[in-house]
Parts: structure tokens; sequence; C-alpha cells
């Protein structure tokens, strides 16, 4: 009697996935499509999570600094502080403090003398040599603490025809009177938003003459900046220094960049929505192939019943509906990343999407991942699926 | 047609008497229900030769798809033994069962028989796939049992594009490419007209006995019975009669069912 033990070819479940998935193929596309346009929408959210989120804390993140000092009692919101830039001198004085330096921010008009084309930017003031100016990645970054020397990041290039070399004209209010200044453009860097603006850098004494003034400022001529940005010696001491800065220098508060960005305003709130939505949009794909693949097992019972009546083991009948569900949630992740891809290309760069961000990789494997997830109730139900109901009967 | 079947049928009745490929002894199957326990089978004992073609019959109720249950490693028996090339099923673990059904039976079922996704090559050759062993000669072989049964133009045919006898045929094919030691057939003419009916049992019972494999159908229609060995009858579970020869078989076959 021959004893040889004859198990299933190893590609069974590849070639029973692949053949029902092929021989079904316009149902499966069908629903291939639902997920692509699920991802759609879950690729989109991310984006401009990842867009919003960049138009808030870009500048910020980017920041050679790892602290800032605010002004007491202003909540942390950069825009409410006042300090006088003579203080980045005594917190430089602090041990563990390597470089610190003012910073100043505010919304200005930017006109390019060229076209005649204005654009809202946020124009940040920051002393050369001191935290706070990004590098250039062409022309010269900014030396002189005077000059009426400009730095564009790579936002204000994109969305005018501004150039490094050109002269532009600042507008402000200053009190009553609407000012006009002219910079030259010296260098460009990088996208550094800041405020959801596309942002432009000057030396802090610059920024502080150019900046819109109340009528009450233009009169007093102290100058002032927002907050001191601190670079300290060594990171991992961070948290130490900032101790040493609240302890020894009056009336301000200091806080992590991180907290400082979690303090923009708007910024926790929006991006808390953002997720709570891609959160629900993954929900809902879970529930749509949840229920897509349970309605299916449900009219597999008889066929399914018959290959375990043929000695089919259940592993091979759990691989192949795993494979399954995979090729089908695969493939709508592919087509819809293709798809949100071609719609992204068709987007001025004013609308703050951001696809190529943590966040849509996140998403991506998120979204592969709920195909299985969702999966689980119907394999859970075809692995329990009763043979007998081969012959009809059950027991 | 019928003529060359009663011939081979004759001629098998002279052969020397084949190895016993199964038997049970005793076997039992109770269910629980309201009114105490079902005795769905009541003591079953037969044996069943290599080679030999027996069709199970009685009224409905009587037990004949339970029977076909335990026979194919799906249903514990309540009690008894179920021997097969000498292994007693009744013992098995639920692993080995699962690698007893894909190694050592063969089976067609009264509907939903195919896998619907794959063709009806494909489906035969799933047997072979199922014991690792698909092999070219697995391949050329699968394609003659076709053919032989009368299905060499519809091999790439999805069962939605064949008729219900075209899809019996190829379950037959598939019960029987794997050289299984043991054939089951439920109700294997249940959906097919008359004419049908008679061809696919026809063609099962000559390739049982070319092969020398044990085989047991289930059958409704007694007409069926004229193309078997022996005939096994159940009435409430038990088995209550055996026909044996020809005569015997004839007339059972003929309406006459005796009580
Ligand atoms: N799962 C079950 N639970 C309880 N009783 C059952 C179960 N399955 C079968 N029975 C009972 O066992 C007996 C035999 O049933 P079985 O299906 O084997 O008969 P059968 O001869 O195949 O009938 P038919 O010709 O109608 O198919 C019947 O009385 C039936 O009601
Ligand atoms: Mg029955």
């Amino acid at each position: 009697m021959a004893t040889k033990v004859s198990n299933p070819s190893a590609d069974l479940p590849v070639f029973l996935s692949f053949k029902e998935v092929w021989r079904n193929r316009g149902r499966f596309l069908l629903f291939s499509l639902v997920i692509a346009l699920i991802t759609l929408l879950v690729l989109f959210i991310a984006a401009l999570g990842e867009g919003l989120g960049n138009g808030n804390r870009e500048y910020l993140a980017k920041l050679d600094a790892q602290l800032l000092v605010y002004s007491e009692k202003s909540d942390f919101l950069i825009a409410a502080s006042r300090v006088d830039p003579a203080l980045s001198t005594s917190i430089r004085r602090v041990p563990g403090v390597e470089n610190a330096g003012p910073l100043g921010t505010s919304s200005v008009n930017l006109v390019s003398r060229e076209s005649g084309q204005t654009l809202k930017i946020s124009l940040i003031g920051a002393e050369p040599g001191r935290p706070g100016l990004p590098p250039v990645i062409s022309g010269q970054p900014l030396r002189a603490s005077k000059a009426n020397e400009m730095i564009i990041d790579s936002n204000v290039a994109e969305r005018s025809d501004i150039k490094v070399g050109d002269t532009v004209v600042v507008q402000s209010t200053q009190g009553t009177d609407t000012e006009e200044y002219r910079l030259r453009v010296i260098g460009l860097t990088d996208s550094r938003q800041y405020s959801l603006a596309p942002t432009a850098f000057v030396p802090f004494q610059t920024w502080d003459k150019v900046r819109p003034k109340s009528q009450a400022e233009v009169n007093s001529n102290n100058p002032t900046a927002n907050v001191i940005a601190v670079r300290v010696s060594n990171p991992a001491e961070m948290e130490v220094v900032e101790a040493r800065i609240f302890e020894n220098i009056q009336n301000v508060e200091t806080a992590t960049i991180e907290k400082a960005i979690q303090n923009v305003p708007g910024y926790s709130a929006q991006q808390s929505t953002i997720q709570t939505q891609g959160v629900f949009t993954l929900f809902i794909g879970l529930l749509v192939i949840g229920g897509f693949f349970q309605i299916q097992v449900l009219q597999k019972v008889p066929q399914i019943g018959v290959l375990k009546a043929i000695g089919a083991p259940n592993p091979v009948i759990a691989a192949a509906s795993v494979l399954q569900i995979l090729i089908v949630t695969a493939l709508g992740v592919a087509i819809g990343g293709l798809l949100t891809f071609l719609f992204s290309l068709s987007f001025p760069p004013t609308v703050p999407i951001v696809f190529n961000g943590q966040r849509t990789l996140l998403a991506l494997g998120l979204l592969l991942l709920i195909g299985p997830v969702g999966g689980l109730v119907s394999i859970r139900y075809a692995v329990r699926i009763e043979p007998l109901k081969a012959l009809g009967l059950s027991s | 047609m019928d003529a060359q079947i009663m011939e081979a049928a004759t001629a098998y009745e002279i052969k020397p008497r084949q190895a016993v490929a199964l038997e049970t002894r005793r076997v039992a199957k109770t269910y629980p229900s309201d009114l105490g326990l079902i005795r769905a089978v009541d003591d079953v004992s037969f044996e069943v030769r290599q080679g030999e073609f027996v069709a199970l019959v009685g009224p409905s109720g009587s037990g004949k798809t339970t029977m076909l249950a335990m026979l194919a490693a799906l249903l514990s028996p309540s009690s008894g033994q179920l021997l097969l090339d000498g292994m007693d099923l009744a013992q098995m673990s639920d692993i080995e069962r699962v690698r007893l059904r894909r190694e050592k039976i063969g089976f067609t079922f009264q509907a939903n028989n195919l896998v619907p996704y794959l063709t009806a090559l494909e489906n035969v050759e799933l047997m072979l796939r199922l014991n690792g062993r698909l092999d070219k000669a697995g391949r050329v072989r699968s394609q003659e049992l076709l053919a032989r049964l009368g299905l060499g133009e519809r091999m790439a045919n999805l069962p939605s594009q064949m008729s219900g006898g075209q899809q019996q045929r190829v379950a037959i094919a598939r019960a029987l490419i794997h050289n299984p030691s043991l054939v089951l057939a439920d109700e294997p003419t249940a959906s097919l007209d008359t004419e049908r009916a008679y061809q696919v049992v026809e063609t099962f019972a000559n390739l049982i006995h070319e092969n020398n494999r044990a085989g047991i159908m289930v059958t409704h229609d007694l007409r069926m019975v004229t193309y078997t060995d022996r005939v096994l009858q159940m009435r409430d579970g038990k088995l209550v009669k055996q026909y044996v020869t020809r005569e015997e078989i004839e007339g059972l076959a003929g309406g006459r069912l005796e009580h």
C-alpha cells in the first residue's frame, strides 16, 4: 500500500486566487475601482494635511534653532509676542546656549517691478550670523545687517516672476500710509512657508524698518522683535537650557520648536480635523472591503465546500482568500495612486497639497492593510465552511 | 451501447474475486433531536471490492447521504468501523481525513460539482494539484480522460459554458484522475434528463470497471442501477436488502422494487 504523503503544490493558493480574479475580472476590476476612489480620497486628504501643515510649520520646522523665547503671557503666539531684540545678548550668556538672535515675522505685499504683480508673503527678519536665516540654494546669503537685501523662498519664485538679481518692492502700512521699500533679491532658498504664505527673508534691522507698524509704533522708534530664536550647544540638553533661560531672564516664556508649532494659530485643530477625516475614510474603506468580500464568501459557500470535500486543506483556502484580497486591494491602490498623481499634475502650486510626504506613504501602507484586515471576517468564514455542505448536509 | 455494457458487466462477473477495498462494520450515526436520538444510519455492514460499482438506494430519509458522508470521511460515525484499504476512517484525525479525501477518494456531487472559475481541464487537473503531482504525464492523462468522456472540444470551457451532463462528466474525470481507491457519487443524475443520465452512469460504470476502482453511487433513480454490479437498499437507516444477481438487479431497474 502506497503511504507516500501527498500535499498540495505550494503554488495552489496562487493558482486558485489568480484564476478566480482573472475569470471574474469584470467584477473584481469594478471593486478595485471602488478601492481606487477610496485611495484617491485618502491620498488627497493626506496630501492636503501635509500641504496645509507645511504651510504652517515649514519655516519653524526647518529653523536652525531648538528653542523660542516669547514675551510673558503671549500664550506662545509668535505674532502676539513682543521682545526687545537686545534680549538675545543676555540669552547668549546663558550656559549651554550656542547662539541666539531676534526673529520678526509680518505679512506684507511683495511687488515684482518687472510685471507689477503683487504677492502676499510672510516677511521674516533675522540677524545675519544668528539663527533664523535659511541657507541659500542659489545666489548669496544675507551678510550685512542693514542692507536692503532679500532672500526669497522657492514658493515666491514659483508664484511670481521674481528671481535672484531682481529689485522688488515691499508694500507695508506705516500708521495711516502705505510705504514702499525697494530691496534687491540676492538669494533663493527652498520652501520655507510661514503662516500659509510664501516667505522672504531680510536682515533683522531692515525688517524692523519695513514691517507694517501702527501709528504709535511709527512714533516710538524702539526696535521690536517677536521672539528670540535660540540654538543650544547640545540638543540633548535642550530642556535643561530651556529651564535656565526661563530662570535667568525676566518676563519671558520659552518653548521648544515642536511646542511652538503646535501653538501656531489653528495648526493643531486643522491637523486633527484632517486626521479624523483620513481615519474615517480609511474606516469606510475597511467596511466596504469587508462587506464586499463577506457577500462574496456567502455566495461561494458551495464551491468552497466542494474544494474542502475533495481535500483542499484549510491553509490553502485561507491563503487563497488572503491573496485574492491582496490582489484586488493592491490593484485598487495602484490605480488610485496613479489617478491621484494624474490629478495632482493639474493643480496649480497655490493648492496646498504635498504628495511626497511621509503621510502619503503611511496612507498607502494603511490602504494596503485595510484589505486583509477588512476581509478578515470573510476569511474566517471561508475557513469555517464545512465540507459536508458539498453533500447538502450540515452537522 | 447498452448491449456493450451488458457484455462488460457480464464479463466482470466471471472475473476472479477482487480484494476488498472498502468495508463497513456495524456503522451507526445518530443525531440528537427533540424526540430523542435519530438513528440516521443504523448498524450497517457491507463491503465493496476493487472494480465493483455498487448502488445505494432507498426512500427519502433512509440515510443514504449520511452513509455516503461517512464513507467520504466528511462525517464521523457514532459507532462502528469504516475501513478503506484497511485503515479505519473513524480513527483518523481531521488533518488525516483531509489528506485521505484528496488521495484515496474521488467525488462527484449532486450540484455545484465544479470550481466555477476553472475550465474543464483545470478542474480535472486540480485533483492532481491538490496531491502535488501535476506533471506533464498528468496533464496528458487529464486530456485523454476528458476526450474519452466526449469532452475533447470542451476542455477550455468554464462550467457555466457547459450543460449539466457535461459538467457531471467533468466531475467523473476529476473523481478518477488521481487513481483513488474509492469513488463516491451522490445522485449524479439528479439534474439530468433520462437520456443524459443513462449516458453518464454508463460511462461511469465503464471507467470504474476499467480502472479497477471501488465505486458507490447514491441514486433515487432505480433505472440507473442497471449499470451497477450490486445494489444496497436502505430503509430507516438500516441496510435491508442487497440485489446481487443480474436478474435481481434488472428486476429492480425495471421497477419491481421488492419489499
Ligand atoms: N444534521 C442532522 N441533524 C439531525 N438529523 C439529521 C441530520 N442530517 C440528517 N438527519 C436525519 O437523518 C436521516 C437520514 O438523512 P439522509 O439525508 O442521510 O437521508 P437520505 O437517504 O439521503 O434522504 P434523501 O433521499 O431525501 O436525500 C433523516 O431522518 C434526516 O432527517
Ligand atoms: Mg440524500
